[in-house]
């Protein structure tokens, strides 16, 4: 658990030097919440504590990187409590818990204080240019606490697409701008992306609004890498995962109302790179989805399991009224991990037929 | 080139200690406890009492029934004892103790060249039963019983066991390149009493003097060929065996004969040679004194009934020793006492120094157990149901098939003890299964 530590201080890096000293509060106040409560209920049943396993520790990392830049105090607190005490321990501790512990924190979180949740996000390009001027670290820092409500990519496209649908079915296709007024609904769609495009390599690297850990995708790349082939990980749950969401982000069909009343579907028509590099999905890939307590015992279990993740993202992202689901999909299928267990039992060796 | 399994593991050889290591002879000791269970199958009854004279290879145990096997003294002498004593199963059998005469003579009719050829089947399966031969690999059963299989069910191959892949253990690999002639006899003889047309010895990679070895004894014989096995453990385990080898799969819950095939040990098929040739009872065998605790390892053929303790004074204990194991650290048995004998299943005494023990947590359902387990069984399942001690979901899963290679304990990061579990998971259904049967039998009480 330590190594899986030592790994996620990466990103963790990164997202305090681009975020700002909001995100190093989030983190240590995460961490400190979900280890705290951890010695707190070992000591109230008085037993032996279970922090030094550093499971304790991991989940206050992944919770602060699922939680954005900016989060008021109360918010990593009371995810690492409810994390720590409610999805981890009330169901027997390390080993027994049926939910990703940070995951079902942050939903929780979602549900209490969906405000926060959603709008502190800080906008990290601004970041990087004021960088770049003062020259000096801690001056900036303090100079860019409050967040701005920017939008993240994924909220960005998905936000862009809304109002287009609504501009035509109200008639008001005149307000748009002429460059969206044309025939081809393909054409459209691809223009709508430019618009609110951030480039691949922005994405890859981090430069983007977002969650405190999940924008550096290089560096999750990095440590997810390192995790497959030290074997703390498989390779069966984040590369179907990934692959499913590529595969069906680019092959569903996305609904353009076209002027005159009638609503085209347009399939084949995704970015399948832009939603692999962008959101919280290299993350939840590498570092959520393949917690193995909560996922299956088989290969062919977690395979299933990793198909079903990347469906239910994709279903979320393009259907769904969140822009984001990776979240709620790994929640969702670590939910069917039971199910998916006792259905993919390992077949004796010999066993004869009855 | 190198056939194989699915699943197993890969541990450390640690063989290089003593594998160069040739054959000695270990000295015949002053006394010998033999115990009457040595085999699978009905306890030994005692034919000789207190003060009867006894002479070396002379059966000093009775069988018990059809699926047993007989027990010799292994040295000429007196019987001073016939009593319980420490054995290396953790309990107290019944053993008969002799003190020797120092002249270790063999007894009347025994140590006799015969004639292979002009003895029949039946004659070979008697001397077989006689000898009390059961198999060396460890798991001492009765050999004239797995070569007298029903006629039902015919046989046309017989594997040699010659994989060996417990780490440390070298004896099997030392009498390969040492004795594979006598070995190659053995097996022609069980081919005969088989009436099987293919022989097939099996032999791991890391022996490769003991695979050129026997490739040059069964040059001269068609019907018998060597076969290399990938290094993986437990390719010697045999239902992993027959399938690396053949591609035939022992259905679960039954035995090798089902798939025409005979599987037996390169030891057990010397000791049948030496049985049905010159009429020598299973008095003695190889075995390898190894380890980080001893001073001098080596490999050994002692004489059953020897003393443990003895040996290692032989052999020297480093102070820092304090573990003692009979057999291989996989699949051996640790032991609480010196004071135990060598018996006919004793491949390897194996000391370790500054072993240490270590507590375990709980399952963290990663699914290198499943990877790992050779039987493609569930051990994280049955770990956790044994560990809750619940008796019906143990008895719903697969764990009547485990053989308890260790495999799954190996990998497992959270250090279970998975094997531990399993051997009190299976002692559960015994006594469940007795609780039923005696159910069955009594008579419903009368309602008051």
């Amino acid at each position: 658990m330590w190594t899986v530590a030592a790994v996620l201080v990466l990103p963790a890096v990164y997202g305090v030097s681009i975020f700002g000293l909001n995100a190093l509060i989030t983190i240590l106040i995460s961490v400190a919440s979900c280890v705290a409560t951890e010695f707190a209920i070992y000591g109230l049943f008085r037993h032996k504590t279970t922090v030094q396993d550093g499971s304790a520790v991991v989940t206050g990392l992944l919770l602060a990187f699922v939680l954005p830049p900016a989060s008021p105090w109360y918010v990593p607190l009371v995810g690492g409590v409810f994390a720590i005490a409610v999805v981890k321990l009330a169901f027997g501790g390390l080993g027994y818990n049926i939910w990703n512990p940070a995951l079902a924190a942050r939903a929780f979180l979602l549900a209490c204080w969906s405000v926060s949740l959603v709008s502190t996000w800080t906008n990290p390009v601004a970041h990087v240019r004021e960088l770049r001027r003062t020259n000096d670290q801690l001056q900036m820092i303090s100079t860019r606490v409050d967040g701005v409500t920017a939008a993240t990519p994924l909220n960005a496209r998905k936000r862009a697409l809304a109002v287009y649908n609504e501009a035509i079915q109200k008639g008001r296709e005149q307000s748009l701008p002429p460059a969206f007024r044309i025939e081809d609904p393909k054409e459209i769609l691809r223009r709508l992306n430019v618009a609110n495009k951030t480039s691949y390599l922005d994405l890859l690297v981090g430069l983007r609004g977002g969650c405190i850990g999940e924008t550096c995708v290089v560096l999750l790349l990095l440590g997810g890498t390192i995790l497959l082939i030290r074997g703390y990980i498989k390779w069966y749950i984040p590369i179907p995962y990934i692959a499913t969401v590529a595969l069906l982000t680019w092959a569903l069909p996305v609904r353009l109302e076209m002027p005159g009343g009638a609503a085209r579907l347009i399939a084949f028509a995704g970015d399948p790179l832009f939603h692999v590099l962008s959101g919280g999905l290299v993350l939840g890939a590498f570092f959520m989805a393949t917690d193995m307590v909560t996922s299956p015992l088989t290969q062919k279990g977690c395979i299933i399991f990793a198909v079903g993740c990347g469906l239910m993202t994709a279903l979320i992202r393009i259907y769904g009224g969140y822009p984001e689901g990776v979240c709620y999909s790994i929640l969702l299928m670590n939910t069917a991990t039971p199910l998916i267990d006792r259905y993919t039992k390992p077949k004796t060796f010999g066993a004869v037929k009855k | 080139m190198a056939q194989t399994f699915r699943g197993g593991i890969h541990p450390p050889e640690m063989k290089e200690a003593t594998s160069e290591m040739p054959l000695k002879v270990a000295p015949v000791p002053d006394e010998v406890i033999i115990p009457l269970v040595q085999h699978i199958g009905a306890p030994c009854n005692p034919i000789v009492d207190k003060g009867d004279q006894v002479k070396r290879g002379q059966m000093v145990g009775e069988p018990g029934g059809f699926v047993s096997a007989p027990v010799h003294a292994s040295i000429s002498g007196t019987v001073t004892k016939v009593e319980p004593r420490p054995h290396y199963l953790g309990r107290k059998i019944p053993a008969i103790v002799i003190q020797s005469d120092g002249k270790d003579e063999w007894a009347d009719g025994l140590n006799v060249e015969a004639e292979i050829g002009s003895l029949s089947r039946e004659q070979l399966i008697e001397r077989i039963q006689s000898a009390g031969i059961v198999g060396l690999g460890g798991a001492t059963f009765p050999t004239h019983v797995k070569l007298s299989p029903p006629n039902n069910s015919p046989i046309d191959t017989v594997i040699l066991n010659g994989a060996e892949c417990e780490p440390y253990v070298t004896c099997d690999d030392r009498i390969m390149i040492e004795r594979p002639n006598d070995i190659v006899e053995g097996l022609k003889i069980m081919m005969k009493v088989l009436n099987a047309n293919t022989g097939i010895i099996g032999i791991e990679a890391n022996k490769p003097k003991a695979i050129e070895t026997l490739r040059e004894a069964v040059d001269k014989e068609p019907s018998i060929s060597v076969a290399t096995l990938k290094v993986k453990y437990p390719q010697g385990s045999e239902k992993q065996l027959i399938y690396a080898l053949t591609r035939r799969k022992v259905p679960a819950g039954g035995l090798p004969m089902a798939v025409g095939v005979v599987n037996q040990n390169v030891a057990t098929t010397l000791a049948v040679y030496y049985a049905a040739k010159y009429k020598k009872p299973l008095i003695e065998r190889a075995l390898t004194i190894t380890g980080d605790g001893v001073e001098q390892p080596g490999n050994y053929m002692v004489r059953v009934g020897t003393s443990v303790r003895e040996l290692l004074d032989m052999a020297g204990m480093k102070p820092e020793a304090n573990k003692l194991v009979l057999g291989g650290p996989m699949m051996g048995l640790a032991q609480y006492t010196q004071d135990i004998s060598v018996t006919k299943g004793t491949n390897g005494i194996l000391v370790i120094a500054n072993a240490e023990s270590w507590d375990h947590t709980a399952c963290i359902r990663c699914g290198s157990c499943v990877d790992a387990c050779p039987m493609n069984l569930n051990p994280s399942e049955i770990s956790i149901a044994c560990e809750a001690s619940d008796v019906s979901a143990i008895k719903s899963t697969q764990i009547l098939d485990c053989f308890e290679c260790g495999s799954c304990a190996y990998v497992c990061p959270s250090k279970r003890p998975i094997v531990h579990w399993v051997k009190f998971g299976k002692a559960e259904l015994s006594k469940l299964k007795a609780q039923n049967q005696q159910k069955a039998v009594e008579p419903v009480a009368e309602k008051k």
